[in-house]
């Protein structure tokens, strides 16, 4: 007991002078299973992410179109095993984290139970949706746990062409033709709100914030990283003329920042709880592209035993 | 059903040409050809690394961190085996 009150007062001095933990160290149970819970969420997000923009893929619009979003969507799976990696440091399987994520017992970003409509949505999930999440990956990129801040580090370098393809998409489409131009509006009026959604309830309603910040796992707040979302979004917005859905959306001198309206957190709870438009769909794809690739495993690990085999025989 | 477990790798990229090979990750594998072409897949989408290692996980041996002290810590009063403990005279040069 002594010795634990000792170890969390050394574990806590290491952190705030900004050393990183390793896997190795000492670290409080909370400390790994808050980030057990974290990381691999964050990996599963990556993995159903692939889903909504892997719809596009044979119906792009043009070569050069098709070849970015491939190379997107296979950056989104290398970002899954990146982090997977990460929690493994922590003490769980691979394939544990992969069951609960196919038994419906892990959670991942809602942002991935919305429906990609139309060609249009492709450009703004690049925009909004990675441009979200680069928000996030940066402070991550600093975090105290070694292999995470590691993992986002790598992820962050690849991040950006993410965004960048998806708004050229974007600022082509509004400076098309009326119809383009309403198709790109109407995949922003949908994807605006669940992308503030993103950064998690507001900091009061956020019980691990406190605790993770501390920790040093996080470095800025879900408000504060939101509120940098917007103030670096809307000049984007303005610039190709897209309406961002936000009557109170208006700039406060004082503070530098753009002040936006009430989000909706009613539709937050409820995607996460299981009943957005698209959850069923999302573990539906999942499970079966996991039972097809059963075969192959069971093939895999045949093939590396052959040794052992023949050498009994 | 559970899925069952596959291998751990332990990924050394060699960026360029006279390099060192670094650790760049991990990936799961059931044998080292499919290693190698997992860690060529996830680590190697960009840039031109020149070689890859893979590790088998369970084949690395790490020090303690708990050891740090005693494996580390005496090498920091021996001054002696820098250049700047020593003193010639002065006006010497290319010493
Ligand atoms: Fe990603
Ligand atoms: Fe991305």
């Amino acid at each position: 007991m002594h010795d634990d009150v000792a170890n969390e007062s050394r574990f806590q001095e290491r952190i705030d002078s900004g050393e990183k933990i390793e896997p190795r160290d000492w670290m409080p149970e909370r400390f790994r299973h808050q980030l057990i819970r974290m990381i691999s969420q964050h990996a599963h997000s990556e993995i159903v992410g692939m889903l909504p923009e892997g719809n596009w893929i044979t119906r792009a619009p043009s070569l050069r179109r098709k070849m970015a979003l491939l190379a997107k969507v296979q950056d989104e799976a290398g970002h899954g095993l990146y982090l997977y990696s990460a929690a493994e440091t922590l003490g769980v399987s691979r394939e544990d984290l992969i069951d609960q994520l196919l038994d419906g017992s892990a959670k991942y970003s809602s942002i991935f139970n919305y429906p990609t409509l139309t060609w249009a949505d492709v450009g703004v999930i690049g925009w909004l949706v990675d441009g979200a999440a680069i928000v996030n990956q940066t402070m991550l990129a600093k975090s105290s746990y070694g292999p995470y801040a590691r993992a986002n580090l790598r992820i962050c370098k690849e991040e950006n062409f993410h965004k960048k393809q998806g708004f050229e998409i974007v600022a082509t489409l509004a400076a098309g033709t009326t119809e383009q131009r309403s198709m790109v509006q109407d995949a922003v009026d949908r994807w605006w709100w669940p992308s503030l959604m993103m950064f998690g309830p507001h900091d009061n309603d956020s019980p691990n914030t406190a605790e993770l910040m501390r920790w040093g796992v996080k470095r800025r707040s879900n408000d504060d990283l939101r509120q940098h979302f917007v103030n670096i979004t809307i000049p984007q917005a303005k610039a190709v003329g897209i309406t961002i859905p936000d009557p109170e959306l208006r700039y406060n001198e004082e503070s530098g920042d753009w002040e936006f309206g009430a989000i909706d957190w009613d539709e937050f709870y409820r995607v996460i709880k299981g009943n957005g438009p698209c959850n069923a769909e999302r573990m539906k794809a999942r499970r079966s592209a996991h039972d097809d690739g059963r075969w192959v495993r069971e093939a895999a690990a045949a093939y590396a035993s052959r040794d052992t085999v023949a050498a009994e025989e | 059903m559970k899925t069952p477990d596959t291998p751990l790798w332990e990924v050394f990229l060699q960026n360029k040409q006279g390099a060192p090979h670094e650790h760049a990750g991990s990936v799961h594998a059931s044998d080292a050809e499919m290693a190698l072409q997992n860690a060529r897949d996830v680590f190697t989408r960009r840039g031109h690394p020149v070689s890859i290692w893979v590790v088998p996980a369970i084949q690395v041996h790490a020090s303690n961190p708990d050891d740090a002290h005693s494996l580390f810590d005496p090498a920091d009063d021996k001054l002696y085996r820098h250049p700047s403990f020593y003193s010639v005279p002065r006006g010497v040069r290319d010493v």
